[in-house]
């Protein structure tokens, strides 16, 4: 068994903190909420202060934030139907391009690993590639009505460009460019959850995806390629994912976002119920039927519900988490 | 606009609480209980009629129910007729209410009674999901309306 050590409170916001972001490189985050407001955090010395704050661009709650991979532009996904894209190229973060298109709001957005796309999902039920064109110029690369109902998450592929949807339509959807046409299209549908998928996260090999629903559950997929060992048919060429391990009996409420560390292999959950919870995949697990392990539930983790939890890319076994509560918080997981 | 239920059935709204001496002294610890969280929400206003959602069996105390260990409310709420379209907005208003009324520790569920809706599961979906509801509460028009509901 492990445990969450707290080892920083983040004050600031008003009211509920929707989303947070790591920095890519430096010890430097992101936060944003219903305040309309993003705040930029780093650490200096043994505390973490607010360096920024970005007020002027959203006119609703700011749903979701992303970091470009190369840590120079960020990302914001508003209920106003809008992207923003901030920058420093002045010496302070300004907003220099706004993304529009979506026809309510806007509820994640996502880079690529190259930083060459963008994709943004909306309550509109469509998913939009963005691609940067150029100095503060995006264009739209493709609009993605696959799913029937309200998109919650876009994730990308640790490895390639294969973008991840998770959906109040119960599903989870992965869509790739079409190298004939250049056109993306949706290559799998995922179904098996019973109740919205809140949130997706990719392991680090991108083989496996892990997502959590409000049907209180956390799910295993994995992906099998074409002439895989196993004998699972590919039919159109295309990696097929299944599920092969569902986590119940945990989680007392929905679980609004879930994380899978790639440098540790740990998952950790984001719960209505104002639990962070901590999962690891156990001794005896195996690619077809893994079985992981709850290792830690932090019970009164946030006094209200969890809404995001992020594993740090440059720290192993630091987490993020933000809540309804106003703060978010920064743990170390010790084993 | 059009009524949907011209004629809906009124029943009798039940007397005041009487406030017993234990209940104004500080010192006895007195959690939440049904009957309190029905007095906040019992004079909410139908949004069709000039009616309380008490008089017409929207929200009753015997559908409502209080885990105080858990910090747990469930609100049950019974739309007049099976194809109300008011059911949603009548959810909010008692969602509404009560996030405005309680403190924050509890978990409130609002849904609608078992079998007394046509589209039960897709409303009670919605008003269980808290991203749809903050989007929803920052829509002007909206939250007029809820207010209106609200207002006593």
């Amino acid at each position: 068994m492990g445990h969450l050590e707290l080892q920083h409170t983040l004050t600031g916001h008003k009211g509920r903190v929707w989303g947070a972001d790591w920095h890519p490189k430096n010890n430097a985050l992101a936060t944003c909420g219903e305040d309309k407001t993003i705040r930029l955090w780093s650490q200096e010395g043994n505390r973490w202060i607010t360096k920024t704050i970005l007020s002027d661009s959203h006119t609703r709650t700011i749903r979701d934030i992303s970091w470009s991979p190369c840590g120079q532009f960020l990302a914001s996904a508003s209920f106003d139907a809008t992207t923003a894209i901030w920058d420093r190229k002045s010496g302070q973060f300004e907003c220099n391009a706004t993304l529009e298109g979506h026809e309510n709001e806007v509820k994640s957005v996502a880079w690529s690993r190259s930083g060459s796309l963008l994709s943004t999902c909306s309550r509109d039920k469509s998913v939009w590639i963005w691609e940067v064109a150029g100095e503060d110029e995006f264009e739209c690369a493709a609009v993605l009505n696959a799913h029937t109902q309200d998109v919650k998450k876009v994730t990308w592929h640790p490895n390639e460009d294969i973008l991840a949807s998770a959906s109040y339509d119960n599903t989870i959807k992965m869509y790739k460019e079409d190298p004939a046409d250049n056109d993306w299209m949706c290559v799998s549908t995922l179904t098996g959850h019973t109740s919205t998928v809140w949130s997706i996260s990719f392991d680090a090999t991108g083989n496996r995806l892990a997502s959590c629903s409000d049907d209180r559950t956390i799910k295993i997929w994995q992906s099998y390629l074409p002439g895989n060992v196993e004998g699972i048919a590919t039919p159109d060429g295309d990696a097929v994912w299944k599920c092969v391990c569902t986590i119940s009996g945990h989680h007392t409420r929905s679980i609004y976002d879930i994380s899978w560390c790639p440098h540790t292999g740990l998952i950790a959950t984001a719960c209505g119920d104002d639990i962070v919870r901590i999962f690891k995949e156990a001794e005896n697990s195996t690619k077809i039927a893994p079985v992981f392990e709850i290792v830690t539930a932090q019970h009164g983790a946030h006094s209200q519900d969890v809404n995001t939890v992020k594993w740090c890319p440059s720290t192993p076994g630091l987490l993020l988490s933000t809540s309804d509560d106003g703060e978010a918080k920064i743990w170390k997981y010790e084993s | 606009m059009e009524l949907e239920n011209l004629n809906p059935n009124v029943y009798k709204k039940s007397a005041e609480r009487s406030v017993t001496s234990t209940e104004t002294d500080d010192s006895v610890v007195d959690p939440f209980d049904e009957r309190e969280i029905f007095d906040l929400i019992r004079a909410i206003n139908d949004p069709e009629h000039p009616l309380s959602l008490e008089e017409l069996h929207v929200v009753q105390q015997n559908l409502i129910s209080v885990d105080n260990a858990h910090n747990e409310i469930k609100v049950n709420f019974t739309p007049t007729i099976p194809h109300c379209s008011m059911a949603t907005l009548i959810g909010l208003s008692i969602r509404v209410k009560l996030l405005r009324s309680l403190p924050p520790r509890f978990k409130v569920t609002v849904e609608i009674t078992p079998g007394t809706h046509s589209s039960e599961h897709a409303v009670n979906k919605q008003l269980a999901d808290k991203e749809r509801v903050a989007a929803a509460l920052e829509n002007a028009h909206l939250i007029e309306v809820i207010n209106q509901c609200i207002a006593v």
